[in-house]
């Protein structure tokens, strides 16, 4: 599905976000990218979902180099990758029907998405997505009166109108809710695997991680540190990613402990562990 | 994954949403409103393509260019130029000095409302706080809504014609829209350090000047400022009637046809306009810090 | 007192002592240069004239014919700024769109894919274009418009609609340009990771997220055009100022008086109007 090949990131301040990353995911896998904020994962995801161009190396997707693409082919690539982040997907003065059936703004024409503003075309469509994440209720509802949990739900039902070969999920479950944050990364998992979809997810929650996917990603100072199965995942391995970055650390003190944010280890899903 | 659905597609979810009464009232209206206006404005786009409607338009933009820039006539500038910088500042500065008092006045925070005036009887709160604001509110909307040309025709019936009637006027005009601003820019302050001025036993004066003014001053000299662009503009167009400065000019060469002049006017106009507003966006930027 | 001078301006108190000085200095001459005379203008001749004149102003005009004549001046003037502030909103709209960095060439939008030399320079070209469009908008007075438009069409109310919605759009499409500048950029990232295309990322991120701000500067603008409508009647575009210029002209102060009363009314109305809808709206 993806491959990276010694993607380098500058950013225009001399910031090196990214340096000689290279990486290969295969399409249907699920891989968890751990690491300390600032390491370059936010940077490594807009790489992949098209939104940045890599400065040095080359990434291609199933094997076409995105940079090659441009216009019309990099909408339609786009339109493949669905991508929820942290917060602020939505636009929150607009119902969420419209933001829901915003996921078809990459097939719809200019005139078709106009009068779906007016009327909403195919309102039952979002209503089923809504109903896949758990709010069906809110098909109607003003996007910024939902809690944030819930937003973070109707950007989920976005992409699944959007019907993508692969969902980007930039630290989904950060600002909300840890009671909500399983269901949430369970809710992705799931419905990856039905439709046989690539996830890749960017975790704050090391436990989350471990727990849930079968291959972890360590990234520290945009560089890869590790690539392995989560059995694999040493706690040496991890203190030396979380080096010098007092919260994280506390972080793993509590998994040492078994004192998780989310109460005792969490366990992977059957069928998951290769 | 979700479980197999039982009840009816429609029972899930809500079918369309709630109707707002208020916004087909609204629109209904402003259909009405606008049929309205159409007519009583004599809106007619017809006029625009007719043919003497092109040839008028065709010899205003062929006489403007080229620009009149002969060195007698850029120098016949400079002293309308001149004026015009100062009607405007001193307009401003008459403004202030109307607006600032009046908006204080017209402060209920600061003249009955609120948790300095808890403690008054209510016979002493109206005749000392309701009456005088509600008085500065009549003034100041006086002021505000009579456009500053009609003051300036008043004022020279009064004390004739130049550029002093000019001042006047936008030295009312704005004094009634700077007090308002004032009095609302006052009444957002941050009411603590007010109340424990207050409570420290400090009387109303001494709460303006130590209290509310430092809080209040970096907007409130922004918005002066503000006002000062507008005030370049206004003297600009006070000019058109006789007010002096690059007005004046501009009516003159229109009266004579000379587009060319006019072109250079407004070029001169535009000029100081963005200097104007270069400085003051300067000035505020530097207060915002 | 001066530390409270100092908390109001911050750091760099020698820096505002000098401004303070300048603007006084600036004020004495203006004072000079626009020949204002306090003396004059307070002294007993002064306020002797402007009270003879106030007395002739009362009681205002308010036979029937006059009233009606006062009632259709006011209908004209609110028509012309209510179609003419319409008339400027749908002008600026496409221009402030044209006249935004962020949806010609930068930013978020502009980030995955490169801009060729030449398409780049030619879409700052029409940023360009755009801003100074609005600019010389702006800059033109709305009385001069106002000439201008009856020069081309002819007295009447309609070249005052005219030359209010271009003056207008000017101011508007800056406001508006820099609101669309301003966006929250997150959920246009998002929506730009559906595929959508450039408008409609527009349409459903940028519009929805500056339309409040552009219906409250619009209203706003509303309150300031009916000042201005009133004016445009002194050279010929109908409604009050129209009216006003004759009464003026034929030295009948007290029809005068009716129709500045007539004036105050219409503003009050539509500034109440105005608010009211902000309120209620945004």
């Amino acid at each position: 599905m993806y491959q990276l090949r010694s993607v380098s990131k500058i950013f225009g301040d001399g910031l090196r976000a990214l340096d000689g990353v290279s990486l290969t995911v295969g399409r249907g896998e699920h891989v968890a990218f751990v690491g300390p904020s600032g390491a370059g994962k936010t940077t490594l995801f807009r790489l992949l979902n098209l939104t940045l161009r890599p400065t040095e190396g080359a990434v291609l997707l199933d094997g076409v180099d995105v940079a090659a693409l441009d216009g019309a082919g990099l909408q339609r690539a786009r339109r493949r990758i669905g991508t929820v982040y942290q917060q602020h997907n939505l636009v929150g003065r607009l119902r969420v029907v419209h933001n829901v059936l915003a996921g078809n703004l990459g097939r719809w024409s200019l005139a078709t998405a106009l009068a779906s503003l007016v009327r909403p075309r195919d309102a039952a469509h979002a209503g089923g997505a809504l109903e896949q994440v758990g709010i069906p209720e809110k098909l109607w509802a003003r996007t910024d009166e939902l809690s944030g949990g819930q937003q973070q739900r109707v950007a989920i039902a976005r992409v699944l109108v959007q019907d993508p070969d692969v969902i980007l999920a930039d630290e989904p479950v950060s600002s909300v809710d840890p009671s909500l944050a399983v269901t949430i990364v369970t809710l992705l998992r799931a419905l990856s695997h039905g439709s046989r979809k690539t996830l890749l997810m960017n975790l704050h929650s090391v436990e989350l991680a471990l727990g849930h996917f079968p291959r972890i990603v360590g990234v520290r100072e945009g560089r890869i540190v590790f690539d392995l199965a989560p059995d694999k995942v040493t706690a040496e391995l991890l203190a030396e990613l979380y080096a010098g970055n007092r919260d994280d650390e506390r972080q793993l003190e509590g998994m040492r402990h078994a004192i998780g944010p989310y109460g005792g280890a969490c366990r992977p899903l059957p069928g998951f562990t290769e | 994954m979700p479980s197999a659905p039982t009840a009816a597609p429609a029972a899930r979810f809500p079918a369309s949403p709630s109707k707002s009464t208020f916004g087909w009232f609204l629109a209904a209206a402003f259909a009405v409103v606008l049929a309205l206006s159409l007519r009583e404005a004599q809106v007619d786009p017809r006029l625009l393509v007719q043919a003497d409607a092109i040839a008028n338009a065709g010899r205003f933009v062929r006489g403007m260019v080229p620009p009149a820039l002969g060195a007698e006539f850029l120098g016949s500038l400079a002293r309308p130029l001149v004026e015009t910088i100062q009607i405007s500042v001193m307009g401003t500065a008459i403004a202030v000095v109307i607006g600032l008092p009046l908006g204080l006045l017209a402060t209920a925070s600061l003249m009955w409302r609120g948790s300095l005036h808890e403690r008054t009887a209510s016979l002493r709160r109206a005749a000392f706080g309701v009456l005088p604001y509600g008085l500065a509110r009549v003034f100041l909307s006086a002021f505000r809504s009579i456009p500053e040309y009609v003051w300036a025709f008043m004022f020279v019936r009064a004390v004739g014609l130049g550029p002093f009637p000019g001042v006047l006027a936008l030295g009312i005009a704005y004094g009634g829209m700077l007090g308002k601003v004032y009095s609302e820019i006052l009444e957002g302050v941050d009411p603590r350090p007010i109340e424990t001025l207050h409570a420290a036993g400090a009387s109303r004066g001494a709460l303006v000047v130590y209290g509310l003014v430092p809080e209040a001053l970096p907007q409130l000299v922004s918005y002066t400022l503000y006002r000062w662009e507008c005030a370049i503009r206004a003297s600009a167009i006070l000019g058109f009637v006789g007010a002096g400065g690059i007005g004046q000019q501009v009516e003159l060469s229109m009266r004579m046809f000379q587009f060319d002049e006019i072109l250079t006017e407004l070029g001169v106009l535009f000029v100081l306009v963005a200097a104007v507003d270069f400085v003051s966006g300067r000035i505020r930027g530097r207060l915002v810090r | 007192m001066n530390g409270a001078r100092a908390a109001g301006v911050g750091r760099g108190s020698t820096w505002a002592w000098w401004t303070v000085g300048g603007f006084a200095a600036l004020v004495a001459w203006s004072a000079h240069g626009a020949r204002v005379d306090v003396v004059a203008l307070l002294g007993p001749e002064g306020l002797g004239q402007m009270a003879a004149y106030v007395g002739k102003l009362f009681p205002p005009d308010v036979s029937l014919p006059m009233v009606r004549d006062a009632a259709l001046g006011t209908f004209e003037t609110f028509a012309i700024s209510f179609v003419g502030s319409l008339l400027a909103v749908v002008l600026a709209f496409p221009l402030a769109l044209l006249a935004s960095r962020s949806v010609l060439y930068r930013g978020i939008l502009y980030e995955g894919q490169r801009l060729g030399g030449g398409e780049r320079t030619a879409r700052i070209g029409v940023y360009a274009a755009a801003r100074g469009c609005l600019n010389a908008l702006r800059t033109i007075p709305e009385l001069l418009w106002a000439l201008i438009f009856v020069f081309i069409v002819g007295l009447g109310p309609f070249p005052g609609v005219l030359a209010l919605g271009v003056h207008t759009a000017g101011v508007l499409g800056k406001l508006f340009a820099e609101v669309i500048e301003d966006v929250a950029p997150r959920p246009i990232e998002a929506l730009q990771s559906t595929g959508a295309s450039r408008l409609g990322i527009i349409v459903y991120g940028i519009l929805p997220q500056a339309a409040p701000q552009f219906l409250s500067y619009a209203l706003y603008r509303w309150e300031v055009n009916i000042r201005a409508a009133a004016v445009m009647g002194l050279v010929g575009a109908g409604g009050l100022g129209q009216r006003i210029h004759v009464a003026i002209s034929l030295f009948h102060e007290q029809q005068l008086l009716t129709l500045i009363l007539a004036i105050y009314v219409i503003v009050t109305v539509v500034d109440a109007l105005s608010a009211y809808l902000r309120a209620r709206l945004l």
